[in-house]
């Protein structure tokens, strides 16, 4: 009798010891990868954020704060203006695929959107620069000749029309794929009898989605956008490409001299960059992790309140 | 416009005939595609566009069936028509930048897609001819190191995660993988610097370092996709197979992985097209080359996403043959990234595995 207080446990073989051991070392992997990660950054770019003016090439006559300043402004500047464009259009097509489009259609047309997430970033950037450029220039130089009253497009048009907002533009093609499928996601969550109660008191399909859909979805678009502010932030390739940069601030869109981003202007120094600039450049970076870390934290924790919704990846 | 109207009934309003948005659509396409052949021949810009064309005239049609359906159905249908016109619009301006990029890169591309792009390194080679041979292969041996190092941590962690993890560890992989995914791939391509520079000393180059940091971009990829997957496997299977007597290792070997194993291999094939694009890691930490180089642990490496950057970025004299080679690296890059995502797709249509039922 008194063995029923004794548990039942399964006999543990060796086999089972080395196999769930190996299983939880591949997860603490992923913990010391990470971790590995912010070290190996903070010890490479201590040096960096310590250099003087005058140390290294890259810093110039400036120290590290001047330096990382305009770049940490184009970052979030630039990623900024590609959410401004990307978060209507996404809720647009995440609607369209979720309550527009025709039932049987509507898995294929969210493939082709996701087709636009395959596409690898250098490949934007090609596209960008040879090919979007050259067709937003008369643009631009109507907007300088018509609008320049708006303080976004005053001064000069750019005469290559490689600018912040080409750049931005790329950055919003970029990241719409994440952020349509979020919402979508979310969207798609929507109670149905929500729905048919709104339609069944007469409202319109617009009425409905208003009082229905994006209410409930909300918190899935505030995270869906920060998660492609995330992306925006570290894009690398297609603002390396399509920017012609200068170390400024200015938030003027159209002109020649665009402030560059932490990632493109890594990207464009480090092949260059010896000594003591290579510690400058790793410290920038270190910004741009510490960022992209944050706001993705933040995004994440939205998303997860959310049960049953594991992210779109 | 024919317009049905029914008058009499104050509850009823005019209705617009069911093809009439789309009458009024192709015409504002017409329209526009009209004035632009004007203009066109006038002079004023230079050649008919149709991505120009498709452009304003779906701006023009919001503004007109707005206008039509207020004046016909009322307000509130008015504002449904304008909602439906706009989400249709986003869908299609989302489709321009894909249409154009592909179709720009496919016209381009295939001017330099010969034999010689295929057979051909860019050693010694001024201006036009040379080829990729040397960013092709560099970029196949770092994916394939880069899959070799990811693959086992990512399974091992998702069969962590979903057979084993219990409590505050699981929780936090799961949501660390999650912030994992957003790291940019700048940051990575810079630890794997930090890494190898520790070991090597500073201003190493070597193609193992570029592995190594698209490994840290490939692994939670794979997590999450195994994870799914491993999920989806019926727990009846695992209790039937414990009801025998199976050890839980044994179980997870002999009947969880088989059964996902189709699944596994998808989410790993579109893992790897994920990361055989990634060009800025690789330019920190594989540098570039113009030279075949077959060792990964030597020097530097060339790559296919790299190729094209520098191919445009550090034009020579004759920049146009280093602007054509680019379009081809880049119609290449994108028909492996497309036949990666097309053949996971099948395998994964084809031996979906069954989950009862």
């Amino acid at each position: 009798m008194a063995s029923a207080a004794v548990p039942i446990r399964a006999k543990q073989r060796p086999g089972d010891r080395v196999f769930s051991g190996s299983a939880l070392a591949a997860g603490s992997t992923i913990l010391i990868l990470l971790a590995a990660v912010a070290i190996f950054l903070i010890a490479q770019g201590i040096p960096g954020v310590l250099a003087q003016p005058g140390d290294t090439v890259i810093l110039g006559e400036k120290n590290f704060w001047d330096y990382v300043a305009p770049l940490a402004f184009g970052t979030l500047w630039a990623a900024a203006l590609a959410l401004l464009m990307a978060t209507p259009l996404a809720i647009g097509i995440a609607l369209f695929i979720s309550h527009y489009a025709p039932r049987r259609l509507a898995q294929t047309l969210g493939y082709i959107i996701d087709l636009l997430a395959a596409v690898p970033s250098v490949v934007f950037g090609l596209w960008g620069g040879l090919v979007l450029a050259p067709l937003v220039r008369p643009a631009y130089a109507w907007l300088a000749e018509n609008a320049s009253w708006f303080p976004l497009f005053a001064g000069q048009a750019s005469a290559t029309g490689r600018t912040i907002l080409t750049a931005a533009i790329v950055l919003a093609v970029m990241i719409l794929p994440i952020m349509t499928a979020i919402c979508r996601e979310v969207f798609l969550q929507t109670p149905r009898l929500h729905e048919e109660a709104a339609l069944a008191l007469g409202s319109t399909r617009w009425e409905m989605i208003r009082m229905a859909v994006l209410p409930f979805g909300r918190a899935g678009i505030v995270s869906a956008a920060m998660l492609g502010l995330g992306r925006a932030l570290g894009e690398t390739m297609a603002v390396a490409m399509v920017l012609s940069p200068a170390a400024v601030i200015s938030f003027i869109v159209i002109g020649s001299t665009n402030p560059n981003t932490i990632a493109a202007n890594i990207a464009l120094s480090f092949p260059e960059a010896f000594g003591t600039g290579v510690n400058v450049l790793i410290a920038t970076g270190l910004v741009l992790f510490v960022v992209t870390f944050a706001v993705n934290a933040v995004a994440r924790y939205v998303v997860n309140r959310r049960k049953e919704f594991s992210g779109a990846n | 416009m024919a317009v049905s109207t029914t008058a009499g009934n104050s509850l009823t309003h005019g209705r617009l005939p069911r093809m009439a948005p789309w009458a009024i659509l192709v015409a504002c396409w017409l329209v526009v595609a009209g004035v632009y052949a004007i203009f066109a021949m006038s002079g004023t810009v230079r050649d008919f566009s149709l991505v120009g064309t498709l452009f304003f005239g779906t701006v023009l049609y919001v503004a007109i069936i707005y206008v039509v359906s207020l004046s016909v159905e009322g307000r509130r249908q008015a504002v449904d028509r304008l909602v439906t016109a706009l989400v249709f619009a986003a869908f299609i301006v989302a489709l321009l930048p894909l249409v154009s990029l592909l179709s720009t890169v496919v016209a381009n591309g295939a001017a330099r897609f010969d034999l010689d792009f295929f057979t051909m390194s860019q050693r010694n080679i001024v201006g036009a001819g040379g080829g990729a041979l040397h960013a092709i292969v560099g970029t196949l041996e770092i994916t394939a190191v880069a899959a070799l190092i990811s693959v086992p941590i990512g399974l091992m962690t998702a069969i962590y995660l979903v057979e084993y993890g219990r409590g505050q560890i699981a929780r936090w992989i799961t949501f660390l993988v999650d912030v994992m995914t957003g790291i940019p791939s700048i940051v990575a391509g810079l630890f794997a610097y930090a890494v190898f520079a520790l070991i090597f000393g500073p201003g190493v180059r070597m193609g193992f370092a570029g592995s190594v940091a698209l490994s840290v971009l490939m692994i939670p990829v794979v997590v999450r996709a195994c994870e799914e997957m491993l999920k989806l496997v019926p727990n009846e299977l695992r209790e039937a197979a414990y009801a025998l007597g199976v050890p839980k290792w044994l179980t997870i070997v002999k009947v969880v992985l088989p059964t996902s194993a189709a699944g596994i291999t998808t989410g790993v094939m579109l893992a790897i097209a994920r990361v055989i694009g990634e060009t800025a890691p690789l330019l920190l930490v594989a540098g570039f080359t113009q030279s075949m180089n077959y060792d990964l642990f030597d020097g530097r490496m060339q790559s296919l996403p790299v190729f094209v950057f520098t191919s445009y970025a550090n034009q020579g004299t004759d920049g146009d043959a280093y602007i054509a080679r680019a379009w081809t690296g880049a119609l290449v890059l994108i028909l492996i990234v497309m036949a990666l995502n097309l053949l996971a797709r099948l395998i994964a249509r084809f031996f979906a595995p069954k989950t009862g039922r």
